[in-house]
C-alpha cells in the first residue's frame, strides 16, 4: 500500500525519489521554462534528483530532452524558474556557472574530443587548468580512467585515429577525470555504428554500478531497463511521465507514453 | 583467409617515362619538339644575360664591357642596399642582428634540430628586445644612430618583422573581440577593423607621417619610422583579424561546448582549445597576409624612408651608373623572393606537423 502511494506521488509531481537508497537531493529543477525566441521549448519542468540516482530521459525528437539536460550545466540558459545543482543556483553569475560545471561532467552525442590533443592530453587539460592538479598526478588519474574505459593503450594517439566507440569512451574518461558528482549523457550512442554501441553502454553500466549520479538522454531502452532508477518521458517540452522502469515499460499511464513505447519497441 | 600482399612496385625509369609521355604518338612528338624549341630559344638568351655574358668583377661602370648583366653594380652598392645610410663603422651592430635572425629561424627549417622551439621563441622575444637596444644605440655607451639613417634590407626586415610580430597578437584579440557577446567590445572591434581595412596603406602612411604630427600636442613627437611602424601594424592587424575570424568560425560549436562543460573559463577555453585549432586552420591565410605585408613595406618609400627597393631605385637613377635598372630590380625581386618563399615553405612544414588527421 505504501509503495503504491509512493509510486502515485512519483507519477503525479515527478519530483519525488524513486528508490530507497535516496539520500540528498543533488539537482533541483523548479518550475523551469525556456524559450528560443518566441518558441516555448521547455514548459514548467520540475525534477528532483537524489545523489546516486540514475535517470533516463526519453521522448520523440524535438521534445526538448537534450535542451533540458544542457540547461543543467548551463550550456543553455533558462528564462524562468530555478535550477539548483549541488546547492548552487544557476544564474548569470559566471563563477557560479563554472563551479557547477566543475562538478557536472558531460558526454556529447558527437564526442567533441579536442582533435589537436592526444587522448591523454584531452583527459588532463581540465584537471590541470581548472582543478590545478599537478601534471604527473593528472596523468596518473587519466590513465586510471582510461583503464576503466578499457583503452589505456590508446593514450598517446590522437582522437582522429580512433573509432567512434573508442572516441566516446575517451570522452567519458575525460569527463570522469574531473571527478564530477554528476554525469550528463546527451544521446551518447546515437552517432555510433551498431557494433560499437555495446562497448559504450558497458562502460556506462559499469559507471552506474559505482554509484555515480547519472542523467542520460538515450533511446537505448535496454539500458534504461537494466540501469535506470527512474525513466522520464518528455514530449513537446513537458515531462509527461516519470516512473521506475518496470512500471514505465509494463504499465505506462499516459497515452502519449504508450504511443511512444509502441513506436520504439515494435519496429 | 588470404595473405596480405605488398603493393605493386612502381619503378621509375626516366627513359621509359619520356618515351611513354613525351614521344608516344606523332602529335606528342611534334608538341615536345615545338615546346622544347621555344624553351631553348627563350631560356638561352636569359642564361646568357644572367650568367655567361655577365660581368661580375670590377669596380666601376667602365668594367661592364660585355653584353650581359652588370652584376658588379650590385656588388659595388651592396653596402647601401643592406644598411642604407647606417654608418660604416657601426654596421657590425646590424650584422649581429642579421646573424641572430639566422640563428633563430634557420633551425626552424631543419626537422631534427635539437631545441629548435627555443630558437623560435628567442626569435619572437629576445631578438626584438636586443634589436631595440642595439640598432638605434644610445644605450650602454653605444653611439646613437638616428632612424632616418636606417635603410636598405635592414629597414625592410625591421618593418616586416615588427609588423608581423605586432599584427598577429593584435589580430587575435580583434578577432575574438569581434565575436564577443559584449556589445561595446564587439562594436569597438568592428569599427576598428572596418575603418582600417577600408583605407589604403598609402593613405595610412601619409596620415602617419604628415597629418599625425599636426594633431599631437606640442613637444610630443615620434620619429617618422615609429609612426610608419604603428600605422603599418594597425593596418595589418585589421586584415589579420579577419583571417583569424575565419578560423574561429570554422571551429564547430561542440568544441566550445566541450570546453565549457569541463569548466574551462573563457580565456582558457580560447587559449587551450579554440585558438590552437583555429590558427592551425588558417595558417595559409596568415602566411599570405605576412607575405603581402612584407611586400607592402616597400610603400614606405613615399614618406621618404629608404627600404631595399628605395635604395635600389635611388641608385639606378644615379648618373654614374647607366643602364643598370634591370639588374637592380632583379636583385630586389630576388631578395623578396628568398624571404617570401622561406615563409611559404615554413608554413607548409608547420601545416604538416600540426595535422593530427582529424577534422571535427
Amino acid at each position: 500500500m505504501t509503495e503504491q502511494m509512493q509510486t502515485q506521488q512519483d507519477r503525479s509531481d515527478g519530483d519525488a525519489v524513486g528508490s530507497a537508497k535516496a539520500e540528498k537531493t543533488i539537482i533541483r529543477v523548479e518550475d523551469m521554462h525556456k524559450w528560443y525566441g518566441q518558441f516555448h521549448v521547455l514548459k514548467n519542468l520540475n525534477l528532483n534528483v537524489a545523489q546516486g540516482e540514475r535517470i533516463v530521459i526519453c521522448g520523440p525528437s524535438g521534445s526538448g530532452k537534450s535542451t533540458f539536460i544542457r540547461c543543467i550545466n548551463r550550456l543553455e540558459e533558462h528564462q524562468q524558474g530555478k535550477i539548483i545543482v549541488d546547492d548552487v543556483e544557476l544564474t548569470n553569475d559566471i563563477r557560479q556557472i563554472d563551479s557547477v560545471r566543475r562538478e557536472v561532467g558531460m558526454v556529447f552525442q558527437h564526442f567533441n574530443l579536442f582533435p589537436h590533443m592526444t587522448v591523454l592530453e584531452n583527459c588532463c587539460v581540465a584537471p590541470i587548468w581548472v582543478r590545478k592538479t599537478p601534471r604527473k598526478e593528472a596523468e596518473a588519474t587519466a590513465m586510471e580512467y582510461l583503464e576503466r574505459v578499457k583503452i589505456p593503450e590508446q593514450a598517446n594517439k590522437f582522437p582522429g585515429q580512433l573509432s567512434g566507440g573508442q572516441q566516446q569512451r575517451v570522452a567519458i574518461a575525460r569527463a570522469l577525470c574531473m571527478k564530477p558528482k554528476i554525469m550528463l549523457f546527451d544521446e551518447p550512442t546515437s552517432a555510433l555504428d551498431p557494433e560499437m554501441i555495446k562497448e559504450v553502454l558497458d562502460v556506462m553500466i559499469e559507471l552506474a554500478g559505482s554509484g555515480m549520479t547519472m542523467i542520460c538522454v538515450t533511446h537505448e531502452m535496454g539500458f534504461a531497463k537494466t540501469v535506470a532508477d527512474r525513466v522520464i518521458f518528455m514530449d513537446a517540452g513537458e515531462i509527461v511521465e516519470s516512473a521506475p522502469p518496470h512500471e514505465f515499460f509494463d504499465n505506462p499511464r499516459e497515452a502519449r507514453t504508450q504511443k511512444f513505447l509502441q513506436q520504439i519497441l515494435h519496429h | 583467409m588470404s595473405e596480405s600482399m605488398a603493393p605493386p612496385v612502381r619503378a621509375f625509369a626516366p627513359v621509359q617515362w619520356v618515351r611513354n609521355n613525351l614521344f608516344n604518338t606523332w602529335y606528342n612528338i611534334l608538341l615536345t619538339l615545338v615546346v622544347g624549341y621555344l624553351l631553348v630559344t627563350s631560356l638561352w638568351p636569359l642564361l646568357n644575360w644572367a650568367f655567361f655574358d655577365a660581368n661580375f668583377a670590377g669596380e666601376s661602370p667602365s668594367d661592364c664591357t660585355s653584353a650581359g648583366a652588370c652584376w658588379l653594380f650590385i656588388n659595388q652598392r651592396m653596402n647601401f642596399f643592406m644598411y642604407g645610410f647606417y654608418p660604416d663603422e657601426l654596421q657590425w651592430r646590424v650584422d649581429i642582428m642579421f646573424a641572430l635572425l639566422a640563428v633563430a629561424f634557420v633551425p626552424q627549417f631543419i626537422e631534427r634540430f635539437p631545441g629548435r622551439r627555443w630558437f623560435g621563441i628567442f626569435g619572437m622575444t629576445g631578438l626584438p628586445i636586443i634589436g631595440y637596444f642595439l640598432i638605434p644605440g644610445g644605450w650602454f655607451g653605444l653611439e646613437e644612430v638616428q632612424s632616418s639613417k636606417w635603410g636598405g634590407l635592414m629597414l625592410t626586415l625591421i618593418l616586416a618583422y615588427i609588423g608581423i610580430l605586432g599584427s598577429l597578437p593584435l589580430g587575435v584579440v580583434l578577432a575574438l573581440g569581434r565575436r564577443s557577446e559584449m556589445p561595446i567590445i564587439r562594436g569597438f572591434c568592428v569599427i576598428f577593423i572596418e575603418v582600417w581595412r577600408a583605407v589604403p596603406l598609402i593613405t595610412v602612411l601619409f596620415m602617419a607621417s604628415v597629418m599625425l604630427p599636426l594633431f599631437l600636442p606640442e613637444g610630443m613627437n615620434f620619429e617618422k619610422l615609429m609612426r610608419a611602424l604603428i600605422g603599418l601594424t594597425l593596418w595589418q592587424s585589421a586584415y589579420m583579424a579577419e583571417v583569424i575570424r575565419g578560423g574561429l568560425q570554422a571551429i564547430p560549436r561542440g568544441q566550445y561546448e566541450a570546453g565549457s562543460a569541463l569548466g574551462l573559463g573563457y580565456w582558457r577555453k580560447m587559449r587551450l582549445i579554440i585558438l590552437p585549432q583555429a590558427l592551425t586552420l588558417v595558417i595559409p591565410g596568415i602566411v599570405n597576409t605576412f607575405i603581402s605585408l612584407f611586400m607592402d613595406t616597400t610603400l614606405v618609400l613615399i614618406i621618404g624612408l629608404f627600404d631595399i627597393l628605395g635604395t635600389v631605385q635611388s641608385t639606378v637613377t644615379d648618373p654614374a651608373w647607366q643602364n643598370v635598372a634591370i639588374e637592380g630590380y632583379v636583385f630586389v625581386a630576388f631578395c623578396f623572393w628568398v624571404f617570401c618563399f622561406g615563409m611559404s615553405r615554413y608554413s607548409q612544414n608547420l601545416e604538416r606537423k600540426l595535422d593530427t588527421g582529424h577534422k571535427t
